[in-house]
């Protein structure tokens, strides 16, 4: 259990090597190791989505993995969806014009869970929407703003 | 003066910092050397302690120290009373406040009783799988019927019973009124209202720097100032030693304005113990037996009317689950207790309840803090009464509400803030009226449902009425000043969590200072920036915390003008501020920049006139005489299949009235969220414990929070009353989304199952309760 494991893992574009213990948590690991606060722990048992990152391409919930597995993969974390606060990203930009975030601390979940959503589905009803979103849990919002945003982010997208 | 942003709905400020993960929340506080604990809690709701060991665990690498009850020797004392019992005569009060660590016998599941910190949490968690603690079970107290019973166990010995208070509170004569009535109607009711799964568990992380003789403290709190005196007090610092910093918090609704938890005592103290920074995160099973629940009341309530509908009196008798120890006070059953009257004018109430000391969670509250309990009560009674008069349910709650020229309207009875409940002001048969026709009442009742029944389809409807006592004293304070800069810094004491304060504080200054609102950076929940306050509780930040933003920031705008008018020598009335200028009516481009007048209001060489004070700076505190009452109207239609009691909401409407309203899409983002919480505590959210005490939903697999796809989409409306009780004419807006859910949930429940004819007199309902009410025959 605390046998340690030289691991290289590229994140937003930048490959680190750490050497972490294998039962290490890959959102521990983001977080704590690299920094990356971003990524948020909400329930640390796979239902809330709060610590969902890409990793290589797919959204997956960090706190269901080991930093181990990430060996050799590429994860992308919210820090990663824009280069910095007065350049956001248009799903980040949906979100801000329509109030889909009141405490912030889910948000980075939905945003990463959305920018694959969207970039494979541009134009989504709203069912497809909540369905989308219905493994992502907002105690603030009610969902109706991240829908809205949703909706807005896709235009924005598709042009 | 020209208003832009009050009343507009403008995007808000603290979003960008949000969105790119920039923010910081307590978690993410990461220092050097820093020491991390892990809490061994108790597995047993009842039991004594008979010893512990921790020998093994201080042998671990990595453990740095091990702290029983025993060994934190002076500094064990049971918390501090947060809000004493009001002044009603002949109350009944037992005070038993929660401790650091149990000592002798713990009291509920999850009250902790080993502290292990270590060089990382992995380890501290490990080290608790080496304590033993010897415990001997004893029976729990779980039912608060039968925790009243005599022989039942006692949860605090020397008290003599479960009683944790009674209380009594009378309007005119309830017994005289019944004897007149035409009917009485009486039941019993049962509400549990549940736990705030912030998605942000609770955290704190504590430095402490010897030479400096300084501790800093992150804590997830709402109210920030109340922390640093508390614990500063506890470690015997002067407040000035103390700073409190309530980041970025990811939602609050009430248990984190509980204080002070054990955690929170225990952090900053082993900092200084150990001369290391120590942090303390809570896991989301901790989050369910540590951090602080609501939970369920039994009503036999009575309602005595005339035969065309008038209610002549109200009689409602309660018992009141508190938990392990009651260091908020009475705050919720009072809640209870004062909003149950709701909008209506009501002659007669005799209200009497029991808190009863119970092996659970402690009960403090949780958005909405016992109102929808009394609302509930009220709102079936009224329907019960409709059905039995026949007449509709909403002509009675019409014909029951308080006449616009009746306020302030006094209730005759005491409330949190311990003045009489007296509402500021209201108009409710606008907001019905505007609810009813968002919904579509008359097309639904005279035409869709008879329609959709005969085609086999269960559809009922709910129409809800409530009050809300809202934006309490006793205080805030806000400092506003112009910078050199041009820029505007604002700072408050309240905590935010999510509520859009850094937006519609800096709403109420733009306006004021005649700057973009984007110039305006408020800090909030630092006690470094402010030293006064009380906390975000109540829905209260806006009204309060927002009054004295404006009272400052006006003070500050006839600074800018006083010294602009000297400076241009032009008359003050001949000036005004758009666009960063203090400039001239009708030639603008005679004008001077605040950033130049701030610069100038601070000399540094020559004499001023006396009671000069330096800077465009002004501190103002605002304390309203009482609370601001807001109300509203609920209104949903929904679909229940019989065969499996799912229900499906199809539709929701709430008309509000809070007042004047500084940014609508923080407020109707407000709303939705509270009524998705109020879905959740309908339907779908659920505190079980067994007879043991253990609770059986500790995890979000069991404990089920509403999700996209469970809450419908949400039509919201305002209706108006300005408050009298404050500059802003401002109602809170926090809480009412949560409040009357339930009770319109139920009553349309009822209305789609009217064929089976069943009364439902109990929320939260579920599929399965659903099921066994329409099979109980
Ligand atoms: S923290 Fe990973 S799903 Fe909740
Ligand atoms: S915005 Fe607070 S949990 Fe989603």
């Amino acid at each position: 259990m605390t046998d340690l494991h030289t691991i290289r893992v590229t994140v937003n574009g930048t490959t680190y090597e750490r050497t972490v213990e294998a039962r290490m948590l890959l959102s521990d690991f983001i977080r704590h190791e690299l920094g990356l606060t971003g990524t948020h722990v909400g329930c640390e048992h796979g239902v809330c989505g709060a610590c969902t990152v890409l990793f290589d391409g797919q959204p997956v919930r960090s706190c269901l993995m080991f930093a181990v597995q990430a060996d050799g993969h590429e994860i992308m974390t919210v820090e990663g969806l824009a280069p910095d606060p007065d350049h956001l990203h248009p799903l980040q930009e949906a979100f801000w014009e329509a109030h889909g975030l009141q405490c912030g601390f889910c948000t980075p979940g939905f945003l990463m869970t959305l920018k694959p959503f969207l970039e494979e589905n541009p134009n989504p009803t709203e069912e497809e929407i909540r369905l989308a979103i219905s493994g992502n849990l907002c105690r603030c919002t009610g969902y109706q703003h991240i829908i809205e945003a949703v909706k807005l982010a896709a235009e924005k997208m598709r042009k | 003066m020209a208003v832009r942003y009050f009343g507009a709905k403008i995007k808000r400020n603290e979003d960008p910092t949000l969105l790119t993960g920039r923010a910081l929340f307590t978690d993410d506080v990461d220092l050097p050397g820093m020491l991390h604990v892990a809490f061994l809690r108790s597995d047993y709701a009842h039991a004594r302690i008979r010893s512990i060991d921790v020998s093994q665990a201080l042998k671990r690498p990595g453990v740095v120290a091990v702290y029983t009850a025993e060994d934190l020797g002076d500094y064990w004392r049971p918390g501090p009373l947060l809000v004493p019992p009001p002044p009603v005569e002949g109350i009944v009060f037992n005070q038993r406040t929660q401790v650091p660590l149990a000592k002798d016998k713990v009291r509920f599941v999850g009250e902790p009783v080993v502290m292990v910190v270590a060089e990382s949490r992995y380890i501290a968690e490990d080290a608790l799988e080496d304590i033993f603690v010897d415990y001997e079970p004893l029976e729990p107290v779980v039912d608060i019927e039968k925790a009243l019973e005599p022989g039942a166990p006692l949860v605090h010995e020397d008290v003599g019973s479960n009683v944790a208070a009674h209380v009594v509170q009378r309007k005119g004569d309830y017994e005289a009124a019944k004897a007149e009535a035409d009917v009485v109607i009486s039941r019993r009711f049962f509400y549990d209202h549940g736990l705030a799964a912030a998605m942000e568990n609770r955290g704190y992380v504590a430095h402490w720097d010897p030479k400096a003789q300084f501790l800093t403290i992150w804590d997830t709190t709402q109210a920030p100032v109340v922390i640093r005196n508390g614990i500063a007090a506890m470690l015997g610092l002067s407040e000035s030693q103390v700073r409190v910093i309530a980041p970025f918090i990811g939602g609050g609704f009430g248990p984190k304005i509980m204080m002070f938890y054990q955690e929170e005592v225990l952090i900053p103290w082993v900092a200084m113990q150990l001369n290391r920074p120590v942090k303390w995160i809570e896991d989301r099973r901790e989050n369910f037996v540590a951090t602080t629940q609501e939970r369920y009341q039994i009503h036999k309530a009575e309602i005595a009317l005339t035969k065309d509908g008038r209610i002549l009196g109200v009689k409602d008798v309660f018992l009141h689950d508190t938990g392990a120890y009651d260091p908020y006070g009475l705050t919720v059953p009072i809640n209870s207790q004062c909003t149950l009257l709701g909008p209506y004018d009501i002659p007669n109430y005799y209200s009497e309840f029991t808190a009863v000391f119970t092996n659970k969670t402690i009960v403090t509250p949780y958005r909405g803090a016992g109102r929808q309990h009394g609302v509930f009560v009220m709102e079936r009674l009224l329907d019960i009464a409709a059905k039995e008069l026949g007449i509709d349910r909403t002509e009675i709650r019409r014909k029951n509400f308080i006449p616009p020229d009746k306020f302030p309207y006094n209730n005759e009875i005491i409330y949190q803030d311990f003045a009489p409940l007296v509402y500021d002001s209201g108009n409710y048969e606008p907001a019905l009226d505007k609810a009813l026709e968002l919904i579509g009442y008359e097309k639904f009742i005279k035409e869709e449902q008879p329609k959709l029944r005969a085609q086999g389809k269960h559809v009922g409807i709910g129409v809800v009425c409530y009050v809300e006592g809202t934006g309490i004293g006793p205080y805030e304070g806000a400092r506003v000043r112009v910078e050199a800069s041009g820029k505007v810094s604002v700072a408050t004491g309240v905590g935010t969590q999510g509520q859009g304060h850094f937006t519609s504080f800096a709403q109420i200054v733009a306006d004021q200072l005649g700057v973009d609102v984007r110039d305006v950076h408020i800090v909030t929940g630092d006690t470094a920036q402010f030293h006064w306050g009380t906390g975000t509780f109540a829905s209260r930040g806006a009204v309060v915390a927002g009054s004295a933003i404006y009272e400052a920031a006006k003070k500050v705008r006839e600074k800018a003008l006083k010294l602009a008018s000297e400076i241009l020598e032009v008359a003050e009335e001949d000036l005004e501020l758009v666009d960063g200028y203090v400039r001239v009516k009708g030639a603008p481009e005679a004008k001077i920049s605040l950033g130049e007048l701030a610069v100038r209001s601070n000399p540094l060489r020559g004499a001023v006139k006396p009671g000069t004070e330096p800077g465009l700076e002004a501190t103002m505190y605002f304390g309203p005489e009482r609370g601001a009452t807001a109300s509203g109207t609920h209104a949903c239609i929904v679909e229940v299949d019989p065969e499996t009691c799912m229900a499906k909401i199809l539709k929701y409407v709430v008309v509000h009235d809070c007042g004047k309203v500084i940014n609508p899409l923080i407020v109707e983002g407000q709303i939705h969220g509270g009524v998705a919480q109020g879905i959740g505590n309908a339907f779908y959210e659920q505190i079980v414990y067994n007879e043991d005490g253990q609770l059986l939903t500790a995890s979000f697999m069991d404990y089920l929070i509403p999700t996209a796809m469970e809450v419908p989409p949400i039509v919201t409306d305002h209706v108006e009353t300005p408050s009298p009780l404050n500059p802003l004419g401002t109602k809170g807006a926090g809480e009412a989304g949560a409040i009357p859910t339930a009770a319109a949930f139920v009553q349309a429940v009822e209305d789609a199952l009217s064929d089976y004819n069943i009364e439902i007199l109990e929320a939260p309902l579920s599929p399965n309760r659903l099921y066994e009410l329409l099979h109980k025959k």
